[in-house]
């Protein structure tokens, strides 16, 4: 599968993108673990909104973040055709529940833009970095800004 | 092996070596010692100091020499093992434990400590030299001077097939005996086979008869087998007269048992059998005591790896109920093989996860050993005579359980010593002996570990207990309490009895620390206390963390998980049991006693609180404060193992919530912590015990 191919050009770097709350957002595909259908998650008491539950994977205790609330949009209702990522950071591994995943996308590491200045939000806090692509733009997530080290504190 | 890994693994050896030793001592303070005790004390300080000669520590060595010496005066009973000289044993096996600790760090001996030990050590040696001087002087000096008295040893040895087999070679070590002194060597034939074709080619059958002459003691000649003695069978034996009969009765022979020795790397060296000088000579029946005791052999594993282990058990068993599940839904015929088949994979899924969860278990008694010193220091710094008793050091508990208890069975031991035991002179007006006694016992009760800490004191204070608790605001002053309710205040935080601060309690560390570490392990502990004749701790422990008997229950359509352990019975109520108090809660009645109902669904969040109790079922649960409460859920399903796992490292800790587990349908279920459900949601023990009590007033 590996298909590289001009290796004298700059860095290439795989993003999934994604849809959470009406906007495009991407993930580097080397934090991702893998991709689920929605399942229904069993629920946590006193838990922040933007957590939905824990599911079973594969024997782990997995908790599921709604990634729209947590970047300050509307809750995802969810249903079957939505789509769980998995990831995983510093050994912690996190479900995201989001509208939908689109493509792979390639780009060289010189098309990622910094973000440009704004008024700080819940969403814009957890960006770094913009893609411009054709008559849009897609923005990079960091989950190291999304997700601080307990979930339960963090509340 | 790397450098540090040898030296790891003589740490770790020094550690088995030091329980020998104290094992030893504490036998020979019971007068259960006989000459083959104070031969393992002595072998055990002997390997100690072999080894830290091999990496230069000097200061172990040292000690470990004058230590050595004291033991072998002992061994050769020309020291008698009267009281006196067993408490400085005993403070020198402390030492040598402190000198190995201070030598892993790579810190220096602390002089001050060693110092008093290595001259009372020296008294001994000195006091004896006046009856029996050429001896002593013989002790103290080395190895270089002349020797006035000298014997012949006679060594008996067979190698094994092992010994051949990593490349010994018996012609070297008997050249090495033969440079001790003029050596006699003989080769007995007895074992070898009459009849050729069942020689085996790889079997040692030659056993080698051995007598060094002009030798003062055995310690050079064992050191010659220093690295092969767990690879024969070593006898050796003082032989004055030089004859050639087995030695009598009385001489008792030494075996040789030295643990895991390094062994060298085997060869693929074929060794061949080596010739006897003499043939055929019938001999002695070696057989008849030849030793059977053969150290345990042990294997050290990275922990890490047993954990994975242990995780994919867990998986196979919940993967197994999931696929039983599954087989009774498609509602096959009953007498379809396949249920026989299941049933066996169900048991096998069992024993294998047993037999992991063996593998993590250790003894208690390296911890239970560490308390005898504990105890020892306790005793000598508040001039009090404790002895104390430990019983059931095999019980086997969780390794991390061993880990973490010994902090608090630290403290609980000083406590005891220092509150609970009077000093003497008090015992003995009060009519009892002089020397108190403390018991530290562990057994195992239907699927829990119960570790007690039984004193002979004089029970608790509760008339001070209480003065203190409303000094420090506790309690208010008015409030009335019962004896257990009182006894209970002791692990509430910010409470501490002692008067002064002594040197040993009052380090800042209370009661309640010890019950936060024992909750943490998901046990209990509770107080029992009678005014004159002392007091009783007891912990109790699950026999696993990672396995738990559970209640599946439904909180609010939510499947949950409560311990067994913690539930007294089950109850569906009747409108007569139950009361109404204040605006929402209520009360069950049950034996003349009123008990605060808990909605689960509500504390959880899950729904909000609902009044209609008569439809649901409630669990009567105990929890750490000897309150008692009954918790309100929905259903009851099931009652059956549970794999607990953490939420710790992928969520983080969540308020009434211990972990969770995987049910057979795949789902995860939450697993309730009674305790903190049970806990006033402001936590306080004051207002816990007020409001219950004004409640249960107000019922009445």
């Amino acid at each position: 599968m590996q298909q590289h191919e001009d290796p004298k050009a700059a860095k290439q770097i795989e993003f999934v993108t994604l849809v959470a709350g009406g906007q495009s957002f991407c993930i580097e595909i080397t934090q991702i673990r893998e991709i689920r259908r929605w399942t229904p998650v069993t629920l946590l008491p006193h838990s922040p909104s933007y957590v939905l539950g824990v599911i079973n994977l594969r024997g782990a205790v997995i908790p599921i973040l709604d990634l729209a609330t947590k970047l300050g949009f509307r809750a995802i209702e969810p249903t079957e055709r939505h789509v769980i990522i998995i990831i995983s950071i510093e050994e912690r591994i996190v479900g995201l529940l989001v509208e939908s995943v689109s493509e792979i996308l390639g780009v060289s590491s010189d098309m990622v833009r910094e973000t440009p200045r704004t008024e700080e939000d819940e969403s814009t806090r957890a960006i770094n970095g913009i893609i411009p692509t054709g008559d849009d733009m897609i923005k990079i997530l960091s989950l190291e800004a999304l997700l601080p080290a307990t979930l339960a504190t963090a509340a | 092996m790397t450098d540090s890994a040898i030296l790891d693994a003589f740490f770790e050896e020094c550690e088995d070596l030091l329980v020998a030793l104290s094992d030893g001592l504490e036998d020979m303070r019971d007068g259960k010692a006989d000459n083959e005790t104070v031969n393992a004390v002595f072998r055990s300080v002997h390997s100690i100091k072999g080894a830290a000669g091999a990496f230069s520590l000097e200061d172990l060595v040292g000690f470990a020499h004058i230590f050595e010496t004291v033991l072998d005066e002992v061994r050769a009973g020309r020291l008698a093992t009267d009281d006196a000289l067993l408490r400085v044993l005993q403070r020198a096996g402390d030492i040598l434990a402190d000198l190995v600790d201070a030598a892993r760090d790579g810190l220096p001996a602390d002089a001050d400590q060693v110092d008093p030990v290595v001259a009372e050590l020296q008294t001994f040696l000195g006091a004896d030299g006046l009856v029996e001087e050429e001896f002593v002087f013989e002790a103290l000096t080395l190895a270089f001077d002349n020797t006035p008295t000298s014997a012949t040893y006679q060594v008996q040895f067979r190698p094994s097939r092992e010994f051949y087999a990593t490349g010994n070679d018996p012609a070297l070590v008997i050249a090495a005996l033969q440079e001790l002194g003029p050596c006699t060597v003989r080769a007995l034939t007895a074992d070898l086979p009459q009849d050729f074709a069942e020689f085996l080619w790889d079997e040692g059958y030659l056993t080698w008869q051995i007598d060094v002459a002009d030798q003062q003691n055995d310690l050079a000649i064992r050191e010659v087998f220093q690295f092969v003695d767990d690879l024969c069978d070593l006898r050796i034996a003082e032989n004055f007269e030089d004859d050639l009969t087995p030695p009598d009765d009385d001489i008792a022979p030494m075996l040789v048992t030295a643990p895991e020795a390094e062994q060298p790397s085997p060869t693929a060296e074929l060794v061949p059998e080596p010739e006897s000088e003499s043939e055929g000579e019938a001999d002695m029946p070696m057989k008849a005591d030849k030793p059977t005791k053969r150290p345990a052999s042990t294997l050290r594993v990275d922990p890490e790896r047993v954990d994975r282990l242990i995780n994919a058990v867990g998986e196979l068993i919940i993967n197994q109920s999931v696929i039983s599940q599954r087989i009774d839904e498609a509602g096959l015929p009953n007498s379809a093989e396949l249920h026989g088949d299941l049933d066996d994979y169900k048991l096998l899924a069992r024993e294998i996860q047993e037999g992991v969860m063996a593998i993590r278990a250790q003894p208690v008694k390296p911890l239970f050993q560490r308390m005898l010193r504990i105890a020892r220091e306790a005793a000598d710094a508040t001039g009090k005579d404790v002895n104390l008793v430990t019983e059931g050091d095999a019980t086997e508990v969780d390794k991390i359980v061993v880990e973490r208890l010994a902090d608090p069975l630290t403290h609980m031991i000083r406590n005891a010593i220092d509150h609970g035991i009077e000093k003497p002179q008090d015992r003995e007006s009060a009519g009892k002996p002089a020397t108190g006694t403390l018991r530290l016992t562990a057994s195992q009760r239907s699927g829990s570990i119960v570790i007690e800490i039984i004193d002979d004191g004089a029970g608790l204070n509760r008339k001070r207990i209480r003065e203190i608790a409303i000094s420090k605001g506790l309690i208010s002053a008015d409030l009335q309490l019962t004896e257990q309710e009182i006894d209970h205040l002791l692990f509430a935080p910010g409470f501490s009895t002692a008067a002064e601060v002594t040197n040993l309690s009052g380090r800042g560390v209370g009661m309640d620390v010890v019950k936060t570490a024992i909750t943490a392990l998901g046990g209990r502990i509770a107080i029992s206390s009678i005014t004159g004749q002392g007091t009783t701790f007891s912990i109790t422990l699950p026999l696993t963390l990672a396995v738990m008997d559970g209640m599946i229950i439904n909180v609010g359509g939510q499947t949950m998980v409560v311990p067994i352990s913690s539930i007294l019975e089950t109850i569906r109520p009747t409108n007569a049991d139950l009361s109404r108090i204040g605006l929402h809660s209520q009360l069950l009645r049950i034996r003349g006693d009123y008990v605060p109902i808990i909605d689960l669904a509500a504390r959880l969040g899950v729904r909000s609180s609902s009044d209609a109790m008569t439809d649901r079922v409630l669990l009567l649960i105990q929890t750490e404060s000897v309150t008692q409460c009954a918790l309100a859920v929905d259903d009851i399903f099931d009652q059956r193992q549970v794999v607990v796992k953490s939420m710790q490292g992928s969520y983080g800790e969540i308020s009434g919530i211990s972990g969770a587990t995987i049910l057979g349908d795949g789902k995860i279920a939450l697993i309730i912590d009674p305790d903190a459900i049970a806990a006033a949601p402001t936590g306080e023990l004051k207002l816990q015990i007020q409001t219950q009590r004004e409640v249960a007033h107000a019922a009445t």
